[in-house]
Order: C-alpha cells, then sequence, then structure tokens
C-alpha cells in the first residue's frame, strides 16, 4: 500500500512537472529574467501547487499520522541556519545558470538525454558528496 | 504583447498535479515529495524504504512526457553546452544536498506545512537565481 501510494504520487509529480512548463530551461530562465522579458506564468505553477498541497497537509497535521499509520516525517535539521541559507544559494546559482532544479532535469531524461543526463550525473555526485548521513 | 490567460492553465494544472503528489504522500504515507532528498536517499540508502517506488513513478512519468509531449517539453536545454550543465548539476547537487531540499521540498512542502525554515531557503534560492540570470542578462550571456 504504501508503495502503491509512493509509485502513484510520483507519477502525478512527473506528470505535474512536465505539463506545467519547469522542464524546459527557455521557460524557467524567461521566469527568472524579472528585468528582462519577464514570464510570470511559472508562479502559478507554485501557487497551484500550494493550494492543492496545504489542506492535505493541514489534514496530515491533524490526524497526526498518515492514513498508512506512519508518523508524519519531520527533518532533523529545525535551525535557520549557515548551511541552510548557503546551500540554498548554490541550489539558486545552478538553477540560474540551467534552468534546471531536480525534478524536471529528471524528467528531461527521457527528452534530452545527453544534455540532461551530463546535468544528472554531475546533481547525484553533488548530492552524494554534499552530506554523510 | 496582450496578455493570453490560456497560457496559464498549462502552469496551474501542472502545479495542481504536483500539490496533488505532494499532498498523496504526506496524507497517505505522511512523508515529504522533495526529490532532491528522495534521490539522494533512494539512491544511497540504506533506508530506501518507499524511494524506489516513488522514483519509478517520475520514470514512468519521463516516459509518458517522451512519448505524449516531445522536445518542446525541454526547450532551451538543447543548446546547453556541457560543462556548463555539468558544473551547474555540482552546484545543484550540493546546493540541494546542503540546503536540504530544492522546489519541490521546500517550494511545495516546506511552504505548505507552513515551514520558516523552508520560507528562508526558497526566498534565498529564488533571489539567487533572479541574480544569476540578470548578471547572465547583463554580461550577454543569456
Amino acid at each position: 500500500m504504501k508503495g502503491a501510494a509512493a509509485l502513484l504520487a510520483g507519477l502525478l509529480f512527473g506528470i505535474g512537472l512536465a505539463i506545467s512548463g519547469m522542464t524546459s530551461p527557455d521557460k524557467v530562465i524567461g521566469f527568472l529574467d524579472v528585468t528582462g522579458a519577464w514570464d510570470p506564468s511559472l508562479a502559478f505553477v507554485m501557487g497551484a501547487g500550494l493550494l492543492v498541497a496545504a489542506p492535505l497537509f493541514w489534514l496530515a497535521q491533524r490526524r497526526g499520522a498518515g492514513l498508512s499509520g506512519d508518523a508524519l516525517g519531520e527533518p532533523a535539521e529545525q535551525r535557520i541556519d549557515a548551511r541552510l541559507i548557503g546551500g540554498s544559494a548554490l541550489f539558486g546559482l545552478g538553477w540560474g545558470i540551467s534552468g534546471l532544479c531536480p525534478g524536471p532535469a529528471l524528467i528531461d531524461l527521457f527528452i534530452q538525454p545527453v544534455q540532461a543526463g551530463a546535468f544528472c550525473a554531475a546533481m547525484v555526485a553533488g548530492l552524494l558528496i554534499s552530506r554523510r548521513d | 504583447m496582450a496578455f493570453d490567460p490560456s497560457s496559464l492553465i498549462a502552469p496551474i494544472v501542472g502545479g495542481a498535479l504536483i500539490g496533488l503528489s505532494a499532498g498523496v504522500l504526506r496524507l497517505g504515507n505522511g512523508q515529504i515529495a522533495g526529490i532532491s532528498g528522495i534521490l539522494r536517499i533512494g539512491l544511497r540508502g540504506p533506508d530506501r524504504s518507499w524511494r524506489p517506488a516513488f522514483l519509478l513513478g517520475v520514470v514512468l512519468a519521463g516516459l509518458l512526457a517522451a512519448w505524449r509531449g516531445g522536445p518542446d517539453l525541454a526547450a532551451g536545454l538543447e543548446r546547453a553546452s556541457l560543462p556548463v550543465l555539468v558544473v551547474a548539476g555540482l552546484l545543484v547537487g550540493v546546493g540541494t544536498g546542503l540546503g536540504n531540499g530544492c522546489t519541490s521540498g521546500h517550494g511545495i512542502c516546506g511552504l505548505a506545512r507552513l515551514s520558516k525554515r523552508s520560507l528562508a531557503a526558497v526566498l534565498t534560492f529564488m533571489a539567487v537565481a533572479a541574480l544569476t540570470v540578470l548578471v547572465r542578462r547583463a554580461g550577454g550571456w543569456l
């Protein structure tokens, strides 16, 4: 059951990304290019995502557990520290250079395998060397 | 240039599906749909648990996207140089590892659970990404 829910979530996630426009570096750079020909449409991806996710998260919080009975996973880190801000800044730099963030890069593996493959291989290497746990 | 509201349909439908996915995983399994974390723990283990199933779902979506969507979905990626992509990929990997989340984990899940930490992360990566594009524009590298 848990595996089925995770599979469904991954499928919905990937289809949503492909529909949203986030898999196109041109679209993403257009969204980030606030002083140029700014294309704000991708802001609606996060807006719509939050509108749907927030009530479901609220329900989960109120239940105190998932429907599977599992406790709600909480991140180990709770502080706003240099690691969070520095890491997020490095991510923003890479996102602004390439127009790719992790989820869309995985979808693009099936569309532009060479370019997305180079990005994803480096991204996975970076993820694995970034922390020991 | 006139604003065309129909251009918002795809971002809204796509975003709603992403939000639904995050909600299904949270309400169903109590888990956070953060791609960078799922990828890191799902590939390295040992506590892989449900993560390979989620990644299999993403792979199926990728195959579906390639079959029904085509190259336009990744428009712009065909012009990117491989060395630049490798550098950007490393930055994204190290950055989301250190910051413990990306656009999905902090941007959707973190904000949906009203985490101040995630808000700080989202404001940081949005601002730095926009600044990076500004510098690229000023330098003529856009």
